[in-house]
């Protein structure tokens, strides 16, 4: 039985996909805050991969300045509302936490975060400027959360920067991928409508690059190009039936979900082909979207899962079920998929072996591949000198993030191959320096 | 960017967070270590005559979960040899030649007050700290509180180090007295250049129920300690503010000390008139790091209020700091529930019912948890809404129009003295008090 009621307007939509980390209020807030420890080299600070002072901007709110406490947070992560409320904190920093140590609840860094940030962002307070023109030029390809701090970044360093995007909206995943419980569309635009009002960098939507000539002008125009256009569309999936009709991408599917809400219609029964994170999100937002009957199919054991426990915690409370060890070999029906048949396994010594003859059908109205995003190799193609390693992710410096071909500059999921939110603010913000590096040193 | 730079009586420092004297000044590593993390100056710990410490050290009062809410010692000044923290006082001013570094001195005798001050200068401090104020161990020795409670030695001192010192001398007071303002006085009729306040209050802060001795215990016995923390700061403000308002003294640029661990602390003290202010106990509990939540905190105080340099708003609050006889009689506040935040945990009721003035009062419906103010009876004590448990959930609103002010000066030079209790002349705010025997039916919801 489906816990959720098929939301039939915006309202009810909203009502399934309530906020995991509400908005506090001021009482929790300086509650909250006065927990705190001021721990000396914290190591929820270095469980940040943007390395927020957390403790700081917790005595910051403690102390009645909630706006010093934003720009503690935006210092160092551009995405820092964004960050508070879809980062996975209970891995990262609550979940390196001290008081975890005594079995004392954590200090809940991300809504705390978000306290601070959400304030300055509803007051458009003015906290930023754009550093002194210096004459130097970027293009940022992509304005997802990497492409967007690139640019943030690049401005305070006096940069004029121009950003190209494909799509109609700023923010890339993190408006069209993370899962509307986590936050609302709104949130995430107006964390960019903020930064962009006081920082000046421009998007041009609609402006896919996708060929040498458009490389070629950009080359011309600009003193260098960051590379922020993340992942592709689900990849492929090699298997007889794929091509039947109601058989959707898990990215596909979220993203349609997050543009069209509750209008999006989701059948009965559902089965989701995968284990990672994205596909317990699309587990979760099908059976929140009334679903009766989803299944989660994942060739390994629980275990062995890629995804968070929490997500599929997430995913099960909403009611998905998961079933593990289990292999697709063919999608059934005719022109319509109507179910998926299974084969039994098990890992013997690391490797996955098939049980003979174990062979099942489980019926369905709706698959969803959530098998992992493609890469974009042919646009990696048209840049020369740019060096792709085995995974097909680009390889770029360290430090500076600067990639085979010294006039661009790469970061977020195109470089790391998929990781958060927080990777790609921290990798936009570092490139912008190797930039400044580059250029002006 | 707002300038946090400072010359406190000719000490110049790149900002007024100094360390106060005591453990964290310990050494040239821990000084060097404490500008690095941003302190503008330091007090180093007190230098003079040779001293040994017993074990077993400090006590605390902890309040619930905050642990340091105040903080009690029984420590002396520096056990370290002077040769070697000359040496290093030297070797700090070569690293960080703009910031200050500040001497604390406590001995005895002229010619050793003139030596030591001789050694300071030649070490390359900026000023000298003159330590009256140690409230155990010393003063026994006839040095620290000994002398700041003795005016008239206190002055001779004062006037004998200011023959010998060349650099800027800041007289160090202590609190154990009843009038702050007297060896404020008889320091600047000795001469001082500068006062900073306050040093630690002679305190136990708790007994051991097992050994029956007071905290910090040492081998079964204890001694009173000196106390300081954030349980101390309303008290040395207090004291800051007589002396910034004093007709001899207010003059003297004064260094705030006593329970500082953030922005708003400074802000406080310089509010009030100080120059610069110092901190022990919040850097002896979260390390230098504090500074950068100060630092930050008092740039955007500045910047919000448009303030260029700390000297823009230093003393902005002594002229509201009146005598209670100046106050407006006529002002008046009651507090005002609001019934979307209450949590209904009844302690504004409880409060006010057993603790104030009866003025508020629960709905006959037990489902209903959320009290009332009774107006007629409310005296606008602020009691519900410091009790109360919410943010901004209670709040005392202003009830008259403005137009009148009447205080109890002028009340008194127009021979207008109310002559009987609850007179509508003391000022219109006698209130309803239950009959006594009301206590005894009176449960808490009928
Ligand atoms: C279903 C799902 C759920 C997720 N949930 C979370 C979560 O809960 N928490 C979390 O932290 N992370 C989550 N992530 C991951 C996170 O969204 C990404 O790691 C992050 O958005 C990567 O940022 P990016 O800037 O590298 O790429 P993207 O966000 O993918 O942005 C790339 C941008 O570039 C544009 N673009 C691509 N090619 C071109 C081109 N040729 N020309 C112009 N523009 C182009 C795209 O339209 C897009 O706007 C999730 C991802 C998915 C798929
Ligand atoms: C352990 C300890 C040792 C101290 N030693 C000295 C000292 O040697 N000389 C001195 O002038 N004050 C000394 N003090 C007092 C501090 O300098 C300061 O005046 C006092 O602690 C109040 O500030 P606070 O509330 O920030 O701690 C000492 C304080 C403590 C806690
Ligand atoms: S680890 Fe926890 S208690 Fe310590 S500073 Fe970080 S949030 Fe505060
Ligand atoms: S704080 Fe340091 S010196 Fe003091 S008791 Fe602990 S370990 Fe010993
Ligand atoms: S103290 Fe505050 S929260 Fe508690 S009952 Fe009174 S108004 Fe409500």
């Amino acid at each position: 039985m489906a816990e959720y009621k098929r939301p039939e307007s915006s309202e009810d939509f909203h009502k399934n996909f309530a906020q995991k980390k509400p908005l506090m209020n001021k009482t929790e807030a300086f509650y909250e805050s006065s927990r705190c420890l001021f721990c000396y080299d914290a190591p929820c600070v270095t469980a940040c991969p943007t390395g927020i002072d957390i403790p700081l901007f917790i005595k910051q709110i403690q102390t009645g300045n909630a706006e010093g406490a934003a720009k503690t947070i935006f210092d160092k992560n551009w995405f820092g509302n964004t960050c508070g409320k879809v980062c996975p904190t209970g891995v990262l920093c609550e979940g390196a936490c001290v008081y975890n140590h005594q079995d004392v609840k954590p200090i809940d860094i991300g809504r705390l975060q978000n306290f601070a940030t959400d304030q300055v962002i509803k007051s458009k307070k003015e906290i930023f400027k754009p550093g002194k023109d210096n004459g130097k030029k970027v293009a940022v390809i992509g304005a997802g959360p990497a492409g967007i701090s690139c640019a943030c970044e690049l401005r305070t360093l006096g940069f004029s920067v121009d950003i190209f995007e494909a799509k109609d909206k700023p923010s890339g995943l993190a408006v069209h991928g993370t899962a509307p419980y986590k936050i609302t569309n709104k949130e995430v635009l107006d964390e960019v409508e903020y930064l962009q009002d006081q920082l000046g960098f421009s998007i041009n939507y609609g402006k896919a690059i996708t060929t040498k000539e458009q490389l070629n002008d950009l080359e011309k125009d600009y003193d260098a190009i960051f590379i922020g256009v993340g992942l592709g569309p689900t990849a492929e999936l090699d298997l007889p039936g794929v091509d039947k009709e109601n058989v959707i991408g898990a990215v596909e599917f979220v993203e349609e979900l997050r543009m069209t809400e509750h209008k999006v219609k989701v059948p009965d029964s559902v089965i989701v082909i995968g284990g990672g994170n994205t596909a317990m999100d699309a587990a979760s937002e099908t059976a929140r979207m009334g679903a009766n009957n989803v299944i989660l199919a994942y060739r390994r054991s629980k275990e062995e899962m890629g995804g968070y426990d929490f997500e599929y915690d997430l995913a099960r409370n909403a009611g998905a079920k998961g079933l593990f060890n289990v292999q697709p070999v063919e999608i059934t029906g005719n022109g319509k998929a109507t179910g998926v048949k299974f084969i039994k396994t098990e890992s013997r010594n690391g490797k996955l072996e098939y049980i003979e003859g174990s062979e099942f059908t489980l019926d369905c109205d709706l698959v969803i591949k959530g098998t992992g995003q493609a890469k974009l190799v042919d646009f990696f193609s048209l840049i020369d000198g740019l060096e792709i390693d085995r995974s097909t992710r680009i390889v770029v410096n360290g430090e500076s993030f600067q990639s085979g071909n010294p006039k661009y500059f790469a970061g977020g999921d195109a470089v790391n191959g998929g990781a958060e939110v927080v990777n790609g603010a921290y990798d936009g913000k570092q490139a912008a320096l190797g930039i400044e590096n580059w250029l002006n040193k | 960017m707002a300038d946090l730079s400072i010359n406190f009586a000719g000490i110049k420092a790149p900002n007024p967070f100094w360390l106060a004297s005591a453990p964290p000044t310990n050494s040239g590593y821990q000084i060097m270590k404490a500008f690095e993390a941003g302190w503008g100056g330091a007090v180093w710990k007190t230098l003079g005559v040779p001293v040994v410490n017993v074990s077993s050290r400090y006590g605390s009062v902890d309040y619930r979960d905050t642990r340091m809410a105040g903080f009690n010692n029984i420590e002396l000044i520096t056990d370290r040899p002077l040769a070697d923290n000359l040496k290093e006082i030297e070797e700090v001013k070569k690293y960080f030649p703009d910031h200050a570094v500040i001497a604390s001195l406590m001995v005895e005798s002229r010619a050793e007050w003139e030596q030591i001050i001789k050694d300071c200068e030649n070490a390359g401090a900026d000023g000298i700290e003159l330590n009256f104020g140690c409230p155990h161990g010393m003063c026994e020795r006839g040095m620290g509180s000994a002398v700041g409670q003795e005016p008239d030695v206190l002055k001779t001192i004062v006037e004998w180090v200011m023959e010998a010192a060349n650099i800027p001398v800041i007289t160090k007071l202590s609190p154990n007295i009843s009038h702050i303002v007297d060896p404020g006085r008889a320091s600047v009729e000795g001469g001082t250049d500068a006062i900073s306040l306050v040093n630690t209050f002679k305190s136990i802060v708790g007994i051991d129920l097992d050994s029956y001795a007071p905290y910090p215990v040492v081998d079964g016995a204890g001694s009173n300690g000196g106390y300081c923390g954030p349980a101390v700061k309303p008290i040395a403000l207090n004291m800051v503010k007589e002396l910034a308002q004093d007709a001899i003294t207010k003059d003297i640029p004064i260094s705030g000390i006593g329970g500082i661990e953030n922005w708003r602390d400074v802000v406080e003290y310089i509010l009030l008139g100080c120059g610069s202010v110092q901190v022990c106990t919040a850097v002896m509990h979260y390390g230098f790091g504090i500074v950068r939540e100060m630092e930050a905190g008092l740039v955007q105080f500045m910047e919000d209020k448009g303030y260029e340099t700390i000297y823009d708003f230093k003393g902005k609050a002594l002229p509201n700091v009146k005598e209670w006889k100046d106050l407006n009689l006529k002002h008046k506040v009651v507090a005002e529930i609001d019934g979307d935040k209450c949590i209904g945990c009844e302690l504004c009721y409880i409060s006010c019912e057993d603790g104030a003035h009866q003025a508020i009062g629960l709905s006959d419906d037990p489902d209903n948890r959320i009290p009332f103010i009774i107006e007629d009876n409310c005296v606008g004590c602020n009691l519900c809404s410091l009790v109360c448990p919410v943010e901004e959930c209670i709040t005392m609103v202003k009830r008259d129009d403005g137009t009148e002010h009447v205080t109890w000066a002028e009340r008194t030079a127009n021979n207008d003295i109310p002559t009987t209790f609850n007179d509508k002349r003391a000022g219109g705010l006698g209130h309803y008090v239950p009959e006594p025997s009301l206590a005894l039916k009176n449960g808490k919801k009928k």
